[in-house]
Order: C-alpha cells, then sequence, then structure tokens
C-alpha cells in the first residue's frame, strides 16, 4: 500500500514539477519588481528587526553581527511563511483540479513547499554574500547545516498537509493561519538567540521545530560550534512527528477532498 | 485479464444538507454537544443520498463504450470513481493502465500564462509526459489554430480559442484508458465535428474509451456498446442502438403517441364520418413514443361512420411550426379508397417508409372525404416532436439546418456507362 503510493507519486513527478514551475511563473507575474521580492522579503525584515530589536532594545546576537544574525534565521522563516500560507490553501485554490482529475493529492502542497526552493536559494546566495561582508566565516559544522535545512522543509511540508487538508471542511484554516505563523515568530528565537531564555525554557521551545533548526543552522553556519545537541534532538524529533503526523492526516482525508471540496 | 476496467458492485453516497462546508466553530460546537447528550443523534439516514447503487461494469482493453443516461442519473458521478477522482462508498473499481480523464476542456489553465505555459501545465494534468508533450507540441498549436497568440497569455483569450486550445491538448493525449465526459457539447458546430473527428481518431487507437455523452448520433457513431444509468444503477447494457433506443423511449414522449379526436370542437365538414383517435405506432404494432427522423412510421386512425360511405378518402396534412404545408399524404393519390366502409367503427393505417423530416417540431392535421364532399377536417391536432437521428450512419446527425426534409440518397462519380459508390471517409475532415 505505502509502496504503491510512493510509486504513484513518482509516475506522477512531472506533475509536481510543473505545478511548482506554475507557482514560480504566476508568483512575480505583474509585480513590477518581479523576482526581486524573493531577496526584497527577507531583507526588508532584516532591516526593520535590525533597527528596532538589534538597535533600539538591544537584544544580544550570539557575537554575531544583529544584521547577518536575524537574516540567516529570516532566510529559513521566509521559506515556511509563506510555504505554509500558501501551502494551506493549495488544496481548496486547485479545487478545479481536484474535482476534475486524479492525481496524487499530495502533489498540490508539495509543489509549494519545492517552488519556495528556488526563492530560498535566491535568498541564501545573499547570505553568503552578507556573511563575505561581515568576515563571519563558517566552521567545519557547515556541513551539518544541510540536516537542518532538510528539518524546515519536513516540518513546512507536514505542517501545510495538515492545513491543507483540514481547509477542505474548515475555510477558517485561511484566517487561522497568518495568526499561527505571527504567533510562531516569538516562539522561535529569530529576533532573539536561543541563550536569552533560561535553560528549562529553552528545552520547552525546543518542541516547537523551527527553535531547533534555526537555532541548528546559525550554529553551523557562524560559531564554529556544533549545535545544541539535546535542543536539536527534541526539534528534529519533533520535525519528524509533525511530519509524520500530517502526512497521515491528509492520507486519512484524502479520499473524500473531491467529494467536500 | 483483458479488461481495461472492472468495475464491482459499486456504490456510492452523498451527504445532503449543510455538512459540506463547516466551521470549526460547528465542529465544536459538535464535539461539546456529544460530550453533553451522547444518545442524541444529530443526522438521520434521510440526509443520505445514492448517486450510484449497485453498478458493476466491466470494459475490455480497447473497447469504445458510451455512458448515457438523464441528467443527474449517475453518469458523472461513475465516471469520477472509475477515474479514480473519487472514491466509492463501497464496492471495487479496477482500472488497469495509464489514465486519463477529460471531463471540461482546459482543466488547470492559469490565466497568467501564455497558450504554450499552459499546453504544458494542462497537458501535465491530465498525464501526459514532458516528453510527450514535446512531441506533440507542433501538432498541438496546429490544431488549436490561436495564431499568433500561442505566447501571449490566456486571459486575453477569447472563449472560443481557449476551448479549441484545452481541446488540442487533450486530443493529444496518449493513455491507455481515458474517460470523456461532455466534451463534445461546447463550442460551435465547426469545431465540434473538428472534436468528433479527434475523438475517433483517440478511439481507433486501440485505446481504452468511457464516453458520457447526451449527444446519441455522437454516441451511436463512436461506440459499439453502451450503457445506459439510471437512478443509479445499470437500467440496461448492449448493443448502442438498442440501449439509445431503450433510453429514449424512457422519456415522456415529445408528442402523444395516442390522440383522442372525439371530442375536437374545431372540425369541419359534413360529420358523416368522424375521426375518433390517432396512435403513431413502431414497426411491431406497439406504441412509439418517441419519433426520429428517418423512423419508419405507422400511423393509425380510429374513425367513426354515421352511414355506409362509398370511396372513403383519407389524408395527413404535415405542417411545418410556422405553418408551411411541407405534405399531405393521401390515399387519394395512392388511389386506395375504402371501398365501401360500413356504418360504426372502423379503423385505417397509415404507413411511412421514411419520415423524412429533419428534427424539431411538426403539426399533423387529418381529413377524411369521399369525392366531392369532406366529412371531417381536422387542424393542427397532434404535434409531433422529431429527434435528431444519424440516419446515414456516419455520425453527423440529419440536422434542422439542414431544411424541414430529408432524402435517402447517397453519392456517386459518373464513369464509364456505370457509376461507382463514393466510400464514407474514415474520418471527418478536421476543417
Amino acid at each position: 500500500m505505502k509502496e504503491k503510493w510512493l510509486a504513484e507519486l513518482w509516475q506522477f513527478r512531472e506533475l509536481v514539477y510543473f505545478l511548482a514551475w506554475r507557482d514560480v511563473k504566476v508568483r512575480y507575474k505583474q509585480a513590477a519588481l518581479g523576482a526581486a521580492w524573493a531577496i526584497l522579503q527577507p531583507l526588508l525584515s532584516m532591516v526593520l528587526f535590525t533597527l528596532f530589536f538589534g538597535r533600539l532594545a538591544g537584544i544580544p546576537s550570539d557575537g554575531v553581527p544583529y544584521p547577518l544574525f536575524s537574516y540567516s534565521a529570516l532566510l529559513l522563516w521566509t521559506y515556511f511563511a509563506g510555504v505554509l500560507s500558501q501551502g494551506g490553501q493549495s488544496l481548496v485554490s486547485n479545487s478545479n483540479l481536484i474535482t476534475k482529475v486524479f492525481f496524487p493529492r499530495v502533489a498540490l502542497p508539495l509543489s509549494i513547499a519545492l517552488s519556495g526552493l528556488l526563492d530560498f536559494t535566491v535568498g541564501g546566495s545573499l547570505l553568503v554574500v552578507f556573511m563575505g561582508y561581515y568576515k563571519v566565516q563558517p566552521g567545519w559544522c557547515v556541513f551539518l547545516a544541510p540536516v537542518f535545512l532538510v528539518g524546515l522543509i519536513l516540518f513546512t511540508l507536514g505542517a501545510s498537509m495538515f492545513l491543507a487538508a483540514m481547509n477542505v471542511w474548515y475555510r477558517d484554516i485561511k484566517y487561522v493561519t497568518p495568526f499561527l505563523i505571527q504567533l510562531l515568530l516569538f516562539a522561535t528565537p529569530v529576533i532573539y538567540p536561543t541563550t536569552f531564555l533560561p535553560e528549562q525554557l529553552q528545552i520547552l521551545m525546543a518542541l516547537n521545530p523551527l527553535a531547533g533548526v534555526i537555532e541548528g543552522f546559525r550554529a553551523c553556519l557562524f560559531q564554529g560550534r556544533p549545535p545544541n545537541p539535546s535542543l536539536s534532538a527534541i526539534s528534529l524529533t519533533m520535525t519528524v512527528v509533525v511530519f509524520v503526523a500530517g502526512l497521515v492526516y491528509f492520507r486519512k482525508t484524502e479520499r473524500v477532498f473531491a467529494d467536500i471540496i | 485479464m483483458s479488461y481495461s476496467i472492472v468495475a464491482d458492485d459499486v456504490s456510492k453516497s452523498y451527504q445532503l444538507g449543510e455538512t459540506q462546508h463547516t466551521m470549526l466553530r460547528d465542529a465544536f460546537m459538535g464535539v461539546v454537544r456529544s460530550v453533553l447528550w451522547p444518545k442524541k443523534k444529530e443526522r438521520a439516514d434521510r440526509d443520505v443520498m445514492w448517486a450510484l447503487n449497485g453498478v458493476s461494469l466491466e470494459v475490455k482493453r480497447g473497447e469504445v463504450i458510451g455512458l448515457i443516461g438523464r441528467n443527474g442519473a449517475g453518469k458523472s458521478t461513475l465516471l469520477k470513481v472509475l477515474s479514480r477522482i473519487t472514491y466509492p462508498t463501497s464496492g471495487r473499481v479496477e482500472v488497469n493502465g495509464r489514465v486519463g480523464s477529460l471531463l471540461e476542456v482546459g482543466t488547470g489553465f492559469h490565466e497568467e500564462l501564455s497558450g504554450r505555459e499552459n499546453i504544458y501545465l494542462n497537458g501535465s494534468i491530465l498525464g501526459m509526459k514532458k516528453r510527450e508533450i514535446d512531441k506533440a507540441m507542433a501538432q498541438i498549436i496546429e490544431f488549436a489554430d490561436i495564431g499568433g497568440f500561442l505566447d501571449t497569455p490566456i486571459k486575453r483569450y477569447s472563449s472560443g480559442m481557449r476551448m479549441r486550445l484545452g481541446f488540442s491538448v487533450a486530443a493529444h493525449l496518449s493513455t491507455d484508458v481515458l474517460f470523456v465526459d461532455e466534451v463534445l457539447a461546447v463550442g460551435d458546430v465547426g469545431f465540434q465535428k473538428k472534436c468528433l473527428g479527434a475523438m475517433r481518431e483517440l478511439s481507433d487507437g486501440g485505446r481504452t474509451v468511457v464516453f458520457v455523452s447526451h449527444n446519441m448520433a455522437a454516441v451511436e457513431n463512436l461506440c459499439k456498446r453502451t450503457i445506459w444509468i439510471a437512478d443509479g444503477k445499470v437500467a440496461q447494457e448492449g448493443n448502442t442502438r438498442e440501449v439509445i433506443h431503450a433510453y429514449l423511449n424512457s422519456f415522456e414522449p415529445g408528442h402523444e403517441q395516442s390522440l383522442d379526436l372525439a371530442t375536437v370542437r374545431e372540425r369541419k365538414g359534413t360529420g358523416d364520418v368522424r375521426f375518433l383517435k390517432m396512435e403513431f405506432l413502431n414497426e411491431d404494432g406497439d406504441e412509439q413514443r418517441v419519433l426520429h427522423s428517418g423512423d419508419p412510421v405507422r400511423i393509425r386512425f380510429q374513425y367513426e361512420c354515421q352511414r355506409d360511405m362509398r370511396n372513403l378518402y383519407f389524408g395527413l396534412r404535415i405542417f411545418s411550426n410556422l405553418g408551411t404545408l411541407i405534405s399531405d399524404i393521401h390515399s387519394w393519390a395512392t388511389n386506395q379508397p375504402i371501398p365501401l366502409a360500413p356504418r360504426g367503427k372502423g379503423s385505417i393505417d397509415l404507413e411511412i417508409d421514411v419520415l423524412n423530416l429533419t428534427p424539431g417540431t411538426y403539426y399533423a392535421g387529418l381529413w377524411a372525404a369521399t369525392p366531392g364532399e369532406w366529412h371531417d377536417v381536422l387542424d393542427n391536432v397532434a404535434k409531433m416532436d422529431i429527434q435528431p437521428s444519424d440516419y446515414y450512419g456516419t455520425g453527423r446527425a440529419v440536422d434542422a439546418r439542414f431544411g424541414l426534409v430529408f432524402f435517402s440518397c447517397r453519392w456517386n462519380l459518373p464513369g464509364n456507362g456505370q457509376s461507382g459508390l463514393i466510400e464514407t471517409a474514415a474520418a471527418l475532415p478536421t476543417t
């Protein structure tokens, strides 16, 4: 059963690609600045955060320049927020496809997660530029960074699948999602470092998969130290839990999508 | 083994009422309520509608079958269940091979994307591989006939261009199994013909096709076997011609197959002969409920004579819906009077070999006379709705645009003293 489903998804891989390609093509159509928004979104947030949190509030940044500190997290955060809000709508906004054609429904949230990677890559290249500018050299741990990026994608995809399936029944998701994203921003070490919190709270925070992912990513990149192992372990476990739960919920409900949507 | 599609006792139910789009609030309240009053059941069975109810069917590899039935009979639901868009509530469906479904033209088109981009998008949504689309690209573009608009966003397209683009992608679909729903019901007549030709090519290619349509002429032309769905069940299946015939006969009659004429007030003549009844019968003498272009028809007149009548003639006048007399068919022309019609009731049949009227509404009047004297003349007493049919067996149904009447005929090329019949073209020209 499981293998059959995976084999079928593999058969439809080109559809996933074309759906992602459509999202990318359409995303910045008729936007005067076009694909520049891929960089502008995290960049503008970075400027704001640096002004308000770095300068005015004087929030520490683990010994890294605050702009670089916040941008590295915002890069991941923008991916998460963008993919989750679009992915949560991916079934409802493609209801015409769901009611007219068969394909593995998971292709829809999957294609959003895929198309988000392009913006991520563009934004990532700017991160490299920043690191050069601030003369921050990554240590050997940089090779661990992809683990956290995979974690980011899995968590985002898992949450997207869950919200997308819920959205088929409850259109409230559309209104809940922005609020959820905003709330999560404060529970994630984007603006502040993990060390800003007392140790017991850090463990609690790690239940939020993004906390461990972002903290780990930053640690790999800047500090030349391995990421906090207990934080990472908790967050990555939670990531897998969310991904599996999202997938199972999606698979359990997808048989009736076409009837309900 | 060699079956391409097998459906075994498939049923599908839908919840009726406000269950479709609930709000979180309702779901939450539902939970609260069920905790507080766990016994109370909210929803009764009456809210369940069975769209399909125990449908079983088998389609062989390479077979082209038609699905017909009235609106809401369950055809589209069956098509969706077979193509796995939705799942049956109970029963089993098995489809072997790559599946393509054409439930509408241009599924997944995106307004902002160009025609070319949409060809890729639509093609891949319908189940084509990229290299297949690449290969068919030139043909698709040619068939769509959208000229210089290929690289323009389709939001600038006319609805006709959009449809042509959608259909031309669909026409190049190369899956093993194809589900088609009413795709032919769109577009102008010229484009419909083109689509029918493309449909025929699709079904000639050895693939399995399930074709849902209300266009009986198209079904008759494309499908050898047809399944009639009524009330979510298979009402009849088998030879297309027979199934279509049974299906059309199930309708409320388009004309009154039996008309009581005794009570008609407006009539002229001496009244020595009065029509009592007029019946439309088929070849076997049963009531004919639906009349088609080209059908043989038997019309039975029942009359009553007040006295013995010598040399009694009968006639049937057919008028167009604008009141033009199309034909006065009578026994005077064929010189078949009833030499002596005795006092009392009698009846006479008019047999028409080929009802060569094009589809539409016609009106009939009757008369009875003896030489020099009208006895009963009735105008416009019967309405006849003539249904289209594929009289020439070419898939080109006799059409109201062909005028009021059509003829049993053929075309020949003249040659050395004898003429040769031109063979019917294999497929419709795509122009």
